[in-house]
């Protein structure tokens, strides 16, 4: 490890106005001591009127951002950094903006051959416009029962909700649709639930072990998601060799159609016949006290603080 | 072990060598990443993260009018006095001031307490206050005093989310008391009771904010008081007294408190965090004789003592400032922005929405058309940059989903205005939607919703 001196000052943000906002100041509270720890220079910041300032009046500092949902990972603000000639970490503002949008994200993936949910994706203008009875029941015949349904934009399970029947299908959607004007809504597949993260750091890709996720509850929602003991995790997951190299392999995959570096997180559902189906992939992953990147991080053998500095020194030196 | 596994077949990686030995499996890491949860009291387990409750993060941000919380406005108090009236404090009384004290509260504090209850009629000797740390600690102590896993307590519909945690921490059920205009419906709460007991249920004691209640903004009229207070003396049921708004009157005399009417039946509890200030945690609980021992005792179980230097604090700001004059201004300052609210609300709000016309406290409750679901609205609500609490707080059975809490305390009127002008948009999508899907009545939620933290504007 570098002497502290040689080490860039690092700007981690996080906080922001998204849905999100408390998971990301946990995340960014975390990257931000690790970082410290490892010697650098941190300052923490919200993302607000000010932030433009912040990052002229460090010329040299590496931006780490850690906000989740919109702005933060949608691209927005990774566009900003670009326009402005901003060092930071991570994905560039166009894989963002594919990656954060399900219903463009998941489209992109199935195209490069991964197998993804049967999907919908529409906005609340069209239910008014065509008359929502129908294509509710249109939606229903299609992808069958039960079915998930989420807002296009979001993350941390945010408005998502596992529908039994045509009943339960309205007040779903408009929940999703307080998340955002898209919803998607998937067939639900059954099954084992994985995260595997990718590293791309310094020319070399490493695949993390995958975490597999067992809440107590039987959903993974917020509160299995954020409180410590609600949910186990078992890094490595409990699966055969061939499953977990396809596992691997379907998150390599979705980390490359959608150009993504630096670190990043894909969801999955192995089904029963140990087939693994793409959910979702994350270029802010969280890194909270409960989450899964600093599950599989551990597994691995890594150290948070090192990992976040690899990247920030690729970052100093791109 | 440093690095795990290289994905074989990928284009980037440059350690890719075959043949090579199979990567050594890691040793599996198997956790709920918190080694003691099986380890928690039974109590322990409704503990949980909410999405809800998480959507507040954003509400003390300027960009968004945050109508949910509770908090006083505190800028207008005089700084200079309480920073001189510190100062002296600190010179004069400092050792004191700064030392452990009784577990029942300094004397000269519990003197000044019964001078303030004297304001809404209450007759009271120092020896009968128990000093806690705000009126919540109060609320906790009368709890654990009284309740055991499994009992009643009976409490109006909606009531403070604050005391609903509480409850709930002590494995407590709440059965809710309907309440009109005139406060909680005392032929409800004989049913409730009844009804209880006849289940083999004990209720240990009635919880009721009479003044300006939060969330509901209801007050007990003098009658209905005398009707509650007959009620439970024919039942046999202690009264809970929660009376932190009592002195912030916007538009009459403060009315009598219960305890005024009734020493023996009506354990009272009060607070300093609206008439002055919340930070120093100073509340009180006035109890009769044994329920008073009892209390100190459990305070000092839990505290050893309420903190001595707040109470000094206190106590100097009411012998050095015209604290009662204080109070007339902070009500000044409270009626704007009330009626800034219930302007707003009147001009903004959609068609088939009703709210209630506060006399004082803090809060407007509103009931949104059928259908809505102020729960699932408050993310739309966040977008917009406007944040309420949802009723379904308010509830212990999972009702409130068509009622939202508004708080006028925090925001100026300009602000106010904004903010119900915003969230009457929100509410005009929402109601969009809702007629787009057809959906019928508000639905009903599983358990306790989180309120806001205290430190939410």
């Amino acid at each position: 490890m570098s002497s502290s001196a040689s080490l860039p000052k690092v700007i981690v943000l996080a906080g922001g106005l998204s849905h999100e906002r408390d998971v990301s100041l946990r995340s960014g509270r975390r990257v931000a001591q690790a970082l410290r720890v490892v010697g650098h220079e941190v300052i923490e910041s919200d993302v607000s009127a000010d932030v433009v300032e912040l990052l002229r009046s460090h010329p040299d500092a590496v931006v780490f951002p850690l906000l989740h949902g919109e702005v933060g990972e949608d691209g927005a603000l990774r566009e900003v950094f670009e326009l402005l000639e901003v060092t930071f970490v991570g994905s560039s503002a166009a894989a963002s903006r594919v990656t954060f949008d399900k219903s463009i994200c998941t489209k992109v993936v199935a195209h490069a051959g991964v197998k993804t949910p049967r999907q919908v994706a529409l906005p609340h203008e069209i239910f008014r416009e065509l008359g929502a009875k129908a294509l509710v029941e249109g939606m229903g015949a299609r992808l069958g029962f039960p079915m998930m349904v989420k807002p296009a934009r979001s993350g941390s399970a945010l408005g998502c909700t596992k529908v039994d029947d045509l009943a339960g299908l309205p007040a779903a959607m408009v929940a999703a649709y307080a998340y955002g004007s898209v919803a998607v809504v998937e067939e639900f597949i059954e099954g084992t639930e994985v995260a595997v993260a990718v590293l791309d750091v310094d020319g070399e890709r490493q695949v993390l072990p995958a975490v597999e996720i067992r809440p107590e509850s039987g959903v993974y929602d917020y509160a299995a998601r954020y409180t410590a003991g609600a949910t186990r995790f078992v890094t490595p997951a409990e699966l055969d060799d061939e499953v977990t190299a396809a596992a691997e392999s379907l998150a390599v995959q979705a980390v490359e159609a959608l150009g993504l570096c630096g670190l990043s997180r894909v969801d999955m559902i192995i089904t029963a016949e140990g087939e693994p189906v793409f959910l979702e992939a994350n270029v802010a992953p969280g890194m909270t006290e409960t989450s899964l990147v600093p599950l599989a991080m551990d597994a691995a053998g890594l150290d948070l603080g090192e990992v976040c500095s690899r990247l920030v020194l690729e970052a100093a030196a791109r | 072990m440093g690095t795990w596994y290289f994905a074989g077949n990928v284009r980037q990686s440059r350690r890719v060598s075959l043949p090579q030995p199979p990567a050594p499996r890691p040793e599996r890491h198997d956790t709920r990443l918190d080694r003691y949860v099986e380890q928690y009291a039974d109590r322990t387990h409704t503990m949980q993260a909410s999405a809800v409750r998480a959507l507040f993060a954003v509400a003390n941000r300027p960009e968004v009018v945050s109508l949910a919380g509770g908090m006083p406005n505190i800028t207008d108090l005089p700084l200079n006095v309480v920073a001189d009236s510190l100062q002296n404090l600190i010179m004069t009384e400092g050792t004191k001031a700064m030392q452990y004290g009784s577990g029942q509260g300094e004397p000269m504090i519990r003197e000044q307490i019964c001078e303030v209850m004297g304001l809404e009629g209450i007759v009271a000797h120092p020896d009968d206050v128990v000093v806690t740390c705000g009126s919540q600690q109060a609320l906790d102590l009368v709890t654990r005093i009284f309740c055991n896993p499994g009992d009643v307590v009976i409490a109006e519909a909606p009531s403070y989310v604050g005391a609903l945690t509480t409850f709930r921490s002590y494995q407590v059920e709440v059965v809710h008391v309907t309440m009109d205009d005139d406060g909680i419906r005392t032929d409800a709460l004989a049913q409730a009771v009844t009804a209880c007991r006849a289940a083999g249920k004990n209720p240990k004691f009635l919880y009721t904010i009479p003044n300006f209640s939060n969330p509901s903004g209801i007050s007990q009229t003098a009658d209905r008081r005398r009707e509650v207070l007959q009620t439970c003396l024919d039942l046999d049921l202690l009264v809970v007294e929660d009376n932190p708004y009592g002195l912030l009157s916007l538009d009459a005399e403060p009315l009598p408190a219960l305890r005024s009417m009734e020493d023996e039946q009506v354990l009272y509890l009060g607070s300093f965090s609206k008439t002055f200030a919340p930070g120093f945690r100073i509340g009180w609980a006035l109890a009769p004789h044994a329920v008073r021992e009892k209390l100190t005792l459990a305070q000092e179980a839990a505290t050893l003592c309420p903190p001595v230097f707040s109470q000094y604090a206190v106590s100097s700001y009411l012998r050095d400032h015209d604290w009662q004059n204080q109070i007339v201004s902070f009500k000044d300052m409270y009626r704007a922005r009330r009626d800034a609210m219930l302007e707003a609300l009147e001009e903004y709000m959609p068609e088939g929405t009703t709210w209630t016309n506060p006399a004082g406290g803090f809060f407007v409750w509103v009931t949104m058309p059928e259908g809505l679901d102020s729960q699932s609205m408050l993310p739309r609500a966040v977008t917009d940059r406007v944040a309420y609490t949802p009723g379904t707080a308010f509830y212990a059975d999972g009702l409130g989903s068509r009622n939202l809490r508004l708080s006028f305390c925090y925001p100026p009127p300009d602000r106010i205005r904004e903010g119900v002008r915003r969230l009457a948009e929100v509410m005009r999508r929402e109601l969009d939607l809702h007629h787009t899907f057809g959906l019928g009545t508000s639905p009903r939620h599983d358990g306790l919703t989180s309120g806001p933290g205290p430190e939410v504007s």
